[in-house]
C-alpha cells in the first residue's frame, strides 16, 4: 500500500490544476452563487472535464474507462477543493457510475456506463432520508407489486438531485431501519410519475434536491443488484464518495491554509506582521500538523480503495479515518482562517467565507466527525 | 545483473545466514543493546547479531573503510537498510556516538581526531551520552554556562550538565562548553568530548515524578581535558550543535522504522475497563478513546509515508519536524483518557493489589510528561514549524499587542 501518488497519479494532478485554475477559479464559484445557478454547476466546464477522461478514470476498460484506479480520483478531488470547483464528479460518476458497475447487471450497465462516462446523463443517489447521514437506518418502502415495485417515501439531500437524468434510490424492501439486511437499490429516472424533485438550497451554492416518491411505480427491470442485498454495494461506493470528499476537504483546507499563512506574514498590526506573534505562529503549526496527519490518512484511503485483499472491516476504518480527520482539520483551519484574517473574514468579499461554507457541507455529507469516529470504533 | 542487484542478493543471503531468528521480532525495552566498553546482552543470540554485525563493519556501513565503516555507497546503505526492514532484523545495538557524534566528527573532526575516536565507535566499544542542557539552559540551549578555561595544553571544565540520560553508564561524552563569556552567547560555545571517568566527573541520577529514570545531572569539578579533544573551531560549537541536532532528527526518524510501538493499546484497554458503554459519560469516554486511536493511526501512516518519501527522495524536513511533537503530544491525550478508563486501577504505586500492566500504565501516565518536555519541548518544537517550516517571521524585540 503507498502512500503516495505515483508519477501518472501526479501528471493527472498538474493538469487538473492548471485545467481548474483556467476555467474555474473562485471566482467562478462566486459567479455561480451570483448568478442562482440552479444547476450548481457550469455545464461547459463539465464537458471539458469529461474531455479529460476524468469520468472515466476509476471504471476498468470493458466499460470504456481507462482503469486507472481509484486513487487517481485523489488529485482531481483535490483540485476540485482547492478552486472550490464544482462538477458532478461525485455524484454521477463516483456514487451513481460505480453503483452501476458494481450491482447493475449488464444490460443496466450497457445503458448507463457509456452516458455517464461520456458525461450525456446524470445519476444522482438518494440515500439519506434525515439530515444526518446514517445509511443502514434507510426506511423508505419498496413493496413487491405486481411484476415490480412501489416505493414510497423521501430522500433528502440528493447530491446533483437537480436536472439528474435517474435517481439510484436505497430502499428498504424487507428488515427494519438500522439493519443492514432488506436494503435494495432501484434506478427510477426523473420523469417517474409520483416522483417530485425540490431544491434545496444550501449555504455551498451547489446542487442539492429533495424526493418524495408518492407510490412510485417500478417495473422488476428497475432493481438495481439482488433484491434485499444492496447494503454491500451501497458501502463500497459510498466509500469511495467518502474519500472524494475526504480529498476535496484536504484540498480546501490546504488551500485556505497557505492563503491564511500568507496573511499573517504581510499583515501588519502593532508595527509589526502579525505572523511573528508566537501565539498565532502556535495555533498555524498545529495546523500544519493536523493537515499532515489528514494528508496520510487519506493517501491510505486512497490506496484502499483498490486494494481487492482488504475486507470491508479495514476498508471501513481506513475511509473513516480520512474522512474524519480530513473534515476534522478543514474546520479547524477554516474556523482559524476566518479569525486570523480578523474583520476581513467574516466579509462576503473575502473567499474565505466559501470555503467555510463548503467545508461545513463537505464535512457533513455522507458522514460528519461523529459518525466516522463511531464506524470507526465499530470496525476496529 | 547489475553491481546493485548483486549487492542486493548478497546482502539478503548473509543477512538469512546470519541474523538469528530471535533477532528479528519486536523488541522491548530489556532486549536493546548498547554498544559500550562491556556491553549488556539480553541472550546469546543478541550477542551473535552484536558480533556478526560488528565484525561485517556494518554498525556504520556508510563510514569509510579507514575509520572502521564499509564504505557502502548512498545507495548500497539504502539496500541494506531496506533488506533489514524486510527480514524485521532488529538493530544490534544502539549508540549515540554512531548516530549523533559520529556525522559531526566526519564533517568537523581533525584526521587525527577521526583516527582516534571513530574505530571505536565504529566497533561498539565506546558508549556516548550527550552533555547540552545545563540546569539554566534548557529551551534556551545556547544560554549555556559550563565553563572550560584555557590551561596552556587543557581545559579546566567546571559547571554541570543535566538531563543527560545513561550519563552514569556511558564511558564517554561529547559537551557543548562556554569558552568565551565575553562574545554574544552563540559564539563563545564550542564542542568538546571527554572521557567519564577523569577526575572530577560526577554523575547522579536523578528520580522523575515517574521513580527512577536514565537522566542524569553530571557535575564538573575542575575536570582536565585535553586541548586535542576540542572538535571544530574553539568557539564555533554553536554551528555543530546545530548540525548534530539536525542528525539527531534523521537518526529519530530512522529510529521510528523499528521503534517500540506504543506500549498500551487504548481501544483493546478499553474494551477491558469500559466493556460495554452504559451511561452518556461512558460513551462519551469512548468517543474519546476512539478519536485518540485515530490519531495515533494516523501518526502511525505519517511515519509510514515519511519513510516512503524518503526512500522516493522526497524532501522530508516538514514531516520530521512534526513527529516528536505529535508522538509526544498524542501520548499525553491517551493517558489522559487511560486515567478516567482505569480511574483507581491507575493509581497504583509498589503494590501487589495491582497487575504489572496497571502499576506500568501509571509510570508510563507519569512519564509522558517528561516526553513533551526532553529533547525539545513541545512549544520549542512548534516554533521550529513555525519558523523553519512555514517561514513565519522572527519577533521585534519588545514588541508586544
Amino acid at each position: 500500500m503507498s502512500l503516495r501518488y505515483n508519477d501518472d497519479q501526479r501528471l493527472l494532478a498538474d493538469s487538473a490544476r492548471d485545467f481548474l485554475a483556467a476555467r474555474s477559479p473562485v471566482s467562478a464559484q462566486r459567479r455561480l452563487r451570483d448568478e442562482a445557478v440552479a444547476l450548481g454547476f457550469d455545464p461547459q466546464l463539465w464537458r471539458d472535464a469529461v474531455g479529460l477522461g476524468w469520468s472515466a478514470i476509476a471504471f476498468p476498460e470493458a466499460f470504456g474507462g481507462l482503469d486507472f484506479g481509484c486513487k487517481g480520483l485523489g488529485p482531481i478531488f483535490e483540485s476540485m477543493g482547492r478552486n472550490l470547483s464544482a462538477t458532478p464528479l461525485l455524484s454521477s460518476v463516483v456514487l451513481g457510475g460505480s453503483l452501476v458497475q458494481l450491482a447493475g447487471n449488464s444490460a443496466q450497465q450497457a445503458q448507463w456506463l457509456p452516458a455517464l462516462i461520456g458525461g450525456e446523463q446524470r445519476l444522482a443517489l438518494a440515500v439519506d432520508e434525515q439530515s444526518r447521514h446514517d445509511p443502514c437506518r434507510i426506511a423508505l418502502e419498496a413493496k413487491a407489486e405486481g411484476q415490480g415495485y412501489r416505493l414510497h417515501g423521501d430522500k433528502f439531500w440528493v447530491v446533483d438531485g437537480l436536472g439528474a437524468d435517474a435517481y439510484v434510490v436505497a430502499a428498504r424492501t424487507s428488515g427494519q431501519p438500522g439493519e443492514t439486511q432488506g436494503i435494495s437499490l432501484f434506478l427510477v429516472p426523473a420523469d417517474t410519475k409520483g416522483l417530485t424533485v425540490s431544491a434545496l438550497a444550501l449555504i455551498d451554492s451547489r446542487n442539492c434536491a429533495r424526493l418524495q416518491l408518492d407510490g412510485v411505480q417500478l417495473g422488476s427491470d428497475a432493481l438495481l443488484g439482488t433484491l434485499g442485498e444492496g447494503w454491500a454495494a451501497l458501502e463500497t461506493v459510498l466509500d469511495r464518495g467518502r474519500t472524494c470528499l475526504a480529498a476535496e476537504l484536504l484540498g480546501m483546507a490546504e488551500q485556505l491554509f497557505e492563503t491564511t499563512l500568507e496573511y499573517l506574514k504581510t499583515r501588519v498590526q502593532f508595527d509589526t506582521p502579525i505572523g511573528t506573534f508566537q501565539v498565532l505562529q502556535h495555533r498555524a503549526a498545529q495546523l500544519y500538523v493536523d493537515l499532515a496527519l489528514s494528508r496520510s490518512a487519506l493517501m491510505a484511503a486512497l490506496a484502499t480503495l483498490d486494494d481487492a485483499s482488504l475486507d470491508a472491516g479495514a476498508r471501513a476504518r481506513l475511509v473513516s479515518l480520512a474522512k474524519w480527520k480530513a473534515g476534522d482539520t478543514a474546520i479547524k483551519v477554516a474556523n482559524e482562517a476566518v479569525q486570523m484574517h480578523g474583520g476581513i473574514g467574516v466579509t462576503d468579499e473575502l473567499d474565505v467565507g466559501l470555503y467555510l461554507k463548503r467545508v461545513r457541507v463537505a464535512q457533513s455529507c455522507l458522514g460528519d466527525r461523529d459518525f466516522h469516529c463511531e464506524r470507526y470504533a465499530t470496525n476496529a | 545483473m547489475s553491481t546493485i542487484e548483486q549487492f542486493r542478493q548478497d546482502t539478503r543471503a548473509w543477512l538469512e545466514a546470519n541474523c538469528p531468528p530471535s533477532m528479528r521480532t519486536g523488541m522491548a525495552e530489556g532486549d536493546v543493546v548498547w554498544g559500550s566498553q562491556n556491553p549488556q546482552f539480553p541472550c546469546e543470540d543478541a550477542r551473535l547479531w552484536f558480533e556478526r554485525m560488528r565484525d561485517k563493519r556494518w554498525f556504520c556501513p556508510e563510514w569509510p573503510e579507514e575509520y572502521g565503516g564499509a564504505g557502502l555507497s548512498d545507495e548500497q546503505l539504502a539496500v541494506l537498510e531496506s533488506e533489514m526492514r524486510r527480514l524485521k532484523c532488529r538493530p544490534p545495538q544502539i549508540n549515540l556516538g554512531i548516530w549523533m557524534l559520529g556525522p559531526v566528527l566526519l564533517a568537523y573532526g581533525s584526521e587525527q581526531q577521526k583516527r582516534d575516536l571513530l574505530p571505536p565507535i565504529a566497533r561498539g566499544e565506546v558508549r556516548w551520552c550527550q552533555g547540552f542542557s545545563e540546569p539554566n539552559a534548557g529551551s534556551d540551549l545556547a544560554s549555556l554556562k559550563m565553563a572550560a578555561r584555557d590551561a596552556g595544553d587543557h581545559f579546566v571544565v567546571d559547571g554541570s550538565k543535566i538531563w543527560t540520560s545513561y550519563g552514569d553508564k556511558s564511558d564517554w561524552m561529547y559537551a557543548l562548553v562556554r569558552t568565551d563569556f565575553s562574545a554574544p552567547k552563540h559564539e563563545g560555545i564550542s564542542l568538546i568530548v571527554l572521557d567519564m571517568r577523569s577526575p572530577g566527573v560526577k554523575p547522579q541520577p536523578i528520580d522523575l515524578i515517574s521513580g527512577k529514570s536514565a537522566f542524569c545531572q553530571v557535575f564538573f569539578d575542575s575536570v582536565k581535558v585535553p586541548k586535542s579533544q576540542l572538535i571544530g573551531p574553539l568557539n564555533g560549537g554553536w554551528n555543530l550543535a546545530k548540525y548534530l541536532l539536525q542528525h539527531e532528527r534523521k537518526a529519530m526518524s530512522k529510529f521510528g522504522e523499528f521503534s517500540l510501538p506504543s506500549h498500551f493499546d487504548l481501544l483493546a484497554l478499553m474494551r477491558e475497563y469500559v466493556p460495554a458503554p452504559q451511561s452518556q459519560s461512558e460513551h462519551a469516554l469512548q468517543a474519546r478513546a476512539t478519536a485518540c486511536a485515530m490519531n495515533e493511526q494516523a501518526y502511525n501512516l505519517t511515519v509510514q509515508r515519511m519513510g516512503e518519501e524518503a526512500r522516493a527522495g522526497d524532501d522530508i524536513g516538514g514531516l520530521m519536524s512534526i513527529m516528536k511533537l505529535t508522538h509526544t503530544e498524542q501520548e499525553r491525550d491517551k493517558f489522559e483518557v487511560l486515567l478516567d478508563a482505569m480511574a483507581g486501577h491507575a493509581f497504583g504505586w509498589d503494590s501487589p493489589a495491582f497487575s504489572e500492566q496497571q502499576l506500568a500504565v501509571t509510570r508510563s501516565w507519569l512519564n509522558s510528561y517528561a516526553l513533551t518536555i526532553s529533547g525539545g519541548s513541545s512549544e520549542v518544537q512548534l516554533n521550529v514549524i513555525a519558523k523553519r517550516v512555514l517561514g513565519l517571521p522572527d519577533a521585534k524585540k519588545g514588541v508586544t499587542p
